[in-house]
């Protein structure tokens, strides 16, 4: 019982926040590379911007600072105007071409 | 609790990023994204940042990921059928991110004082430190950043066009 | 351990509550809509059609739930759990009455109190949409694909003007909190005009109470913004293929909806529990003079001629001392801190939801460019001026 107390009292270390950080970058990483859906490799990008906002918000706690939350909210803001031109140029990659593998637009020319 | 927390969460945010990248169909990692962001909506909440962990989940889970569903629902797009052609290049890249992973992870754990834990409710931002500092120190930035969302939108309405 | 106590009474509390309200509001719904068109509506289970809801809930229950073959049986089932669990979590941000004492207890209705109660409303309504789209496109079925692709579009285009229309309000009470907000709107201009945030001084904010009702009938996907579910294009829209308790889901969802959406509306336009005119002119009795009315209308009606059912020749009379005995409840001292609160509360709330199945009984539907052409180019600018009309007025006379 006094463990189970001790437990639920205890602090996370920050490194535990910037590790899961590199964790979830590197996956995103991977599937950028191992993924052919350009959709899905689009969602990779979107899945490290995610890992490195949350290293930003753990520095911010570190520092006691607001500015990293500020750096986190450029990224969401950039990170919606990607989605919009990416997906707009996503949907005339395959009203052109009719695919969506990523090795099979490689021509710069039709 | 706090503890408890972050390694729920945590274990969420990782089992759904291995899904993403694991899953063929577009939606199914889609939707493995948007668990990847709720789970880190709360631990942005243990981190103090209320503002953000609201933002996290209107801008991006309930305005950037319903564009990706709408695009995958829109081009009805199938599951991935043959593995990727360029072996090579996995081969290669793989052993070095996962290099790139033990290094970083190691200096974090290394580099980063011992002495630093995150205790909920040591530091918050809420709206209104954010809006403050967002609009003193930080407005030019914020001002260009809508200039760029314009041309995000301009860009979107020109390639949205039927002729190209 | 106390806390813990009460939260979970209160959680449970809160819960049966609403899922009663969703039940009954279908009644409501169907009886108002028959009304408006000169029909009886539900008649035949209990007195009036009052346990239609429990015989509805009965036939959901027993009947088969069917995933269709070709459908991808996880999302499927997973759209109408998602669906239900963001509409239903929604009300917890909710402050019914404000503080009081009972019992030696202090407390309030209304489960918790969050700094950015505004925002974490946005977010679930945000989330809301993947519950149609999944199901829809989880359904392998052109019509649900219709249906839910309407719907993500339409729910995307419409939250722009609702979070400007609740922007504009906030600017006036200085906070997200919704205690707060409601809170700040207390008092009285002249002594008698209510400080709501629709009359508050330096900007009344009328337009903006309209902008978020029309911008709500647009996310709650109801009629004349019903694009997602309309009959006579998409057979039943994004839950054509769903049965059961699924579709009960769904339909729960709609109406737990409706319900919260309306109790922001008056958290953030209306003032909340604040009455509408001053007590020293006798706002506190108006909920008794109400249910007494109320009684005395059933008792006379039971005194003439049996009309209509033969039951209500015994029902009218039971109901009609019901509601007058429950009528002086109202004046206990211990009770009314509590009651009095409440009673404005769920008087404005249940308003607007009438007003919801008002307007569904009266417009036509729209066409679907009608509706982006009308949320793009008419209330998204609308309600862009009235925040920058807002903000002006804020800073030039703060």
């Amino acid at each position: 019982m006094a463990d189970l107390t001790q437990v639920l009292a205890a602090e996370v270390p920050l490194s535990w926040y910037l590790i899961l950080s590199v964790i979830l970058f590197v996956i995103g990483a991977a599937g950028f590379l191992i993924r052919r859906n350009i959709i899905t490799v689009f969602m990779c990008i979107e899945l490290m911007l995610n890992a490195v906002n949350l290293s930003f918000i753990a520095f911010s706690h570190m520092l006691k600072n607001v500015d990293g939350h500020i750096y986190s909210f450029f990224v969401m803001v950039v990170a919606a105007a990607e989605a919009a031109v990416g997906l707009a140029i996503i949907l005339t990659v395959f009203k052109n071409r009719a695919t969506l593998e990523i090795d099979e637009v490689s021509s710069l020319k039709l | 609790m706090d503890v408890v927390l972050f390694l729920v969460f945590a274990a969420i945010a990782v089992g759904c990023a291995l899904n993403l990248v694991l899953q063929t169909h577009p939606i199914s990692s889609a939707l493995s994204l948007i668990g990847v962001m709720g789970s880190l909506a709360v631990l942005y909440l243990l981190l103090g940042g209320e503002f953000l962990a609201a933002v996290q989940l209107i801008v991006y889970a309930g305005a950037i990921m319903v564009l990706f569903v709408f695009v995958i629902m829109l081009l009805n797009a199938g599951s991935e059928k043959r593995p990727s052609k360029k072996v090579l290049r996995t081969a290669v890249a793989l052993p070095l991110l996962f290099t790139l992973a033990g290094v970083a992870a190691y200096i974090m754990a290394t580099q980063v004082p011992r002495t630093e834990a995150v205790r909920f409710g040591g530091f918050t931002a809420g709206p209104y430190e954010v809006g403050r500092a967002l609009f003193t120190t930080w407005l030019l930035p914020f001002e260009v950043t809508s200039i760029l969302i314009l041309i995000a939108i301009l860009g979107a309405v020109v390639l949205a066009r039927k002729e190209i | 351990m106390n806390f813990y106590l009460l939260t979970l009474l209160k959680m449970a509390l809160t819960a049966f509550v609403l899922l009663t309200c969703c039940a009954y509001a279908v009644w409501v719904e169907r009886k108002v809509l028959a009304h408006i068109q000169l029909r009886p509506g539900p008649y035949r289970v209990g007195p009036h059609g009052l346990l239609q809801p429990l015989a509805d809930l009965i036939k959901l229950l027993t009947k088969e739930g069917i995933v269709p073959s070709y459908a991808n049986p996880f999302f499927y089932l997973l759209a109408p759990w998602l669906a239900v669990t963001l509409a239903l979590s929604a009300i917890v941000v909710i402050p019914f009455t404000p503080e009081f004492e009972l019992f030696g207890v202090r407390t309030a209705i209304g489960l918790t109190d969050l700094n950015i109660g505004i925002l974490f409303l946005l977010a679930l309504s945000s989330l809301g949409v993947y519950g149609i789209a999944i199901g829809g496109w989880a359904s392998n079925n052109k019509y649900s694909l219709m249906g839910s692709l309407r719907s993500s579009a339409q729910m995307v285009s419409y939250e722009l003007p609702l979070a400007m229309a609740i922007a504009s309000p906030l600017l006036l009470v200085n906070t997200l909190n919704l205690r707060q907000i409601v809170e700040q709107q207390g008092g009285f201009y002249f002594g008698f005009l209510p400080k709501w945030t629709i009359f508050a001084m330096p900007a009344p904010q009328i337009l903006a109470f309209l902008i978020f009702l029309i911008a709500a009938f647009a996310e709650t996907n109801r009629v004349p913004f019903d694009l997602p579910e309309a009959e006579s294009e998409l057979v039943a829209g994004f839950h054509t293929e769903y049965s059961s308790m699924m579709f009960a889901s769904f339909f729960m969802a709609e109406y737990a909806n409706i319900i919260t959406i309306c109790c922001v509306a008056t958290v953030l336009f209306l003032g909340g529990w604040h009455p509408l005119w001053p007590a020293q002119y006798g706002s506190d009795f108006v909920p008794t003079v109400l249910l007494a009315a109320a009684g005395l209308i059933l008792l006379y009606h039971a005194a003439q001629a049996a009309r209509g059912r033969r039951w209500d020749r015994f029902t009218f009379p039971v109901f009609g001392v019901l509601l007058l005995a429950l009528s002086p409840v109202f004046l206990v001292p211990m009770l009314k801190p509590v009651l009095i609160p409440f009673f404005w509360f769920v008087a404005k709330a249940g308003f607007l939801v009438f007003v919801f199945i008002w307007i569904r009984g009266t417009l036509p539907r729209f066409r679907y460019d009608q509706l982006m052409r009308f949320a793009w180019t008419f209330m998204f600018p609308l309600a862009l001026a009235n925040l920058l009309a807002t903000g002006l007025i804020v800073a030039l006379a703060g």
